[in-house]
């Protein structure tokens, strides 16, 4: 646990020294308040149409229409920004040879991908929690329900966790870092997509790639509804991808 | 303490050491001595766990460095080629990390950075960024990584490649002060360096041990004849020749006009001939001894030998 937290705190420390996080973070939250605010007009104007058709009663719903489409940006725009932040985890070491420093000491790989994880989760963590003025916002002039806005919160995580996790392995294949960026958002996206192919597929595939797509299983999280097997999905995504990261750098120590 | 025995590493199809053996005892200092790509990094690697060998073991304290990689990893410190440097680090908060990877407990950490800064002379340069050092001060920020806990083995890799000579002095005092409590090895293909600061070498061309012993030994293994220098006065093509006759020589060069190398046999003792034959001749004698070989010579000799190239 301790060398975890060492390694992890090394790496938040080059990200916060470096300009790379402050560009993401400043365009992640800008593209993010784009959408918003335009979302919120949208809304607002639809809510005003709806007052003048049926003279005013029951205003549209909040949830539906403002926070998850904005929720379902939110994982686009963490699609392409996520990348940039994993590719020089292990690229980097790798490329500048300092991965000797870290195999050279009493350390376990496994707390050395771990912690890494771990800084990135940070970083993306504390770029998701500055967006959410937004929905600070929501609840300051409406009254949105708060169960699925949690749970939203707790699918992106969890994706974000997806992410990550491709993104490590793609950085642990090579020491390039654009490289290791390319590989993990087509695997991102690829792993958002997948679904799109259940039609093609006969039923049985067809369902396999349903379940095998990151977006099916947030779905359920932006309504609220906290189900164990999407909890698996995810959990067992993270763990397999940090396993193949593991795999691909021990054996990249054979040759 | 060191144990290695037929130690193989192959890169795909290229074989870059083969069969390795050799014993390093506690307190030792031992110089890798070889040409470029001889297999010198490769074996460090493997000595400090870095990359598994193809075949062969390595046992250090007792341990196994494929097994047992994180006992081991305690008690060595280890400067690889390249030093392991974030260059976006301040010196001080990089040793401070290093010294948090390799164990030491948070309370001393301070303490133990200090004392490296203290004696790899980093005191100036314990508050600015890594990648703007000068290459010498990077070397010596790599130094103090490795032995920032204290370890009982170091393995240095090349410590005093890129450093000015008034630094490599330095640093060669501070390795001869780690000796005296440190199992130490490192590399180079610097001779003089092994020469001053190694007890024994082990020379290692083309993959595999030319040689392994201490200086004296291989010095006078290596003096495989005696080699004496004659300067004479008189400039005549004659005393090649008369030379050549002598019994027990085996080559006689000519370097400069009446200056003479002589290759002759182990304790041929033909000093007196040749006094004598130019007592005869009036060759006039201005300089007649005997030359030991340096190490560099040594060094030239095994590798080439080991190449059979003349
Ligand atoms: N990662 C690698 N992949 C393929 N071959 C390698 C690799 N590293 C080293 N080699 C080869 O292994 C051999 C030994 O290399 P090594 O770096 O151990 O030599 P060295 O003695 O340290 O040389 P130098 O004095 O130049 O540092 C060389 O022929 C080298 O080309
Ligand atoms: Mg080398």
């Amino acid at each position: 646990m301790k060398n975890i937290w060492i390694i992890a705190k090394k790496d938040l420390g080059s990200f916060f020294s470096s300009p790379v996080f402050y560009s993401l973070t400043s365009v992640f939250l800008i593209l993010n308040g784009f959408i918003f605010f335009n979302i919120l007009n949208f809304f607002s104007l639809q809510s005003f149409q709806a007052q003048q058709m049926r003279g005013g009663g029951m205003g549209l719903n909040l949830n539906e229409m403002v926070i998850e489409p904005s929720f379902h940006n939110m994982a686009v725009i963490l699609l392409l920004i996520i990348p940039l932040v994993t590719m020089r985890s292990f690229a980097e070491e790798k490329k500048s040879k300092t991965f000797a420093l870290l195999l050279s000491s009493p350390i376990h790989l496994v707390e050395i991908i771990v912690g890494k994880f771990l800084a990135c989760m940070i970083v993306i963590g504390l770029m998701i929690l500055l967006s959410a003025y937004s929905t600070g916002y929501l609840m300051l002039v409406g009254n949105p329900e708060m169960g699925p806005v949690i749970t939203g919160y707790l699918g992106i995580l969890l994706m974000t966790g997806c992410y990550v996790a491709m993104g490590l392995f793609a950085s642990s294949l090579t020491d390039n870092q654009i490289i290791a960026a390319v590989i993990s958002f087509g695997l991102a996206l690829f792993m958002w997509i997948i679904g799109w192919g259940s039609q093609a597929a006969g039923s049985g595939l067809g369902q396999l790639f349903e379940y095998l797509s990151l977006i099916t299983h947030l779905e359920h999280f932006l309504k609220g509804l906290i189900s164990s097997s999407d909890l698996v999905y995810y959990l067992s995504f993270i763990l397999f991808g940090l396993f193949l990261t593991y795999r691909v750098l021990e054996s990249s120590r054979w040759r | 303490m060191i144990e290695v025995e037929q130690l193989s590493k192959s890169y795909g199809p290229r074989e870059a050491i083969k069969d390795l053996s050799f014993q390093i005892e506690k307190g030792e200092v031992v110089g890798f001595l070889g040409p470029n790509g001889a297999g010198k990094s490769t074996t460090m690697n493997i000595l400090s766990c870095i990359m598994p060998a193809s075949s062969g073991s390595v046992k250090i304290c007792g341990f196994d460095v494929f097994e047992q990689a994180l006992e081991i990893r305690k008690i060595i410190g280890y400067l690889p080629e390249t030093p392991p440097l974030y260059s976006d680090m301040v010196v001080y908060d990089y040793l401070s990390f290093a010294a948090r990877l390799r164990n030491v407990p948070l309370k001393n950490t301070q303490s133990a950075v200090e004392q490296v800064i203290e004696k790899c002379s980093l005191k100036e340069v314990s508050e600015r960024i890594i990648g703007r050092l000068s290459k010498g001060y990077q070397q010596r920020v790599g130094i103090a990584q490795a032995m920032i806990h204290n370890p009982d083995i170091l393995i240095l890799d090349e410590p005093t490649i890129g450093l000015d000579p008034i630094q490599i002095i330095e640093i060669r005092k501070l390795i001869q002060e780690l000796a005296l409590s440190h199992t130490i090895i490192l590399s180079s293909h610097i001779l003089p360096e092994i020469t001053q600061i190694c007890k024994r070498v082990i020379i290692i061309s083309d993959g595999q041990i030319a040689a392994v012993d201490s200086l004296e030994a291989l010095t006078t293994r290596l003096r495989k004849g005696e080699r004496l220098v004659l300067n004479v006065r008189r400039n005549s093509s004659e005393i090649l020749e008369k030379l050549r006759t002598l019994k027990k020589v085996n080559a006689v060069t000519e370097h400069q006009p009446a200056n003479y190398t002589i290759d002759c046999e182990p304790n041929a003792d033909i000093q007196d001939e040749i006094a004598q034959l130019s007592l005869n001749n009036q060759w006039g004698i201005v300089e007649l001894k005997t030359v030991s070989m340096t190490l560099e010579d040594i060094f030239l000799k095994l590798t080439l030998e080991e190449s059979e190239v003349p």
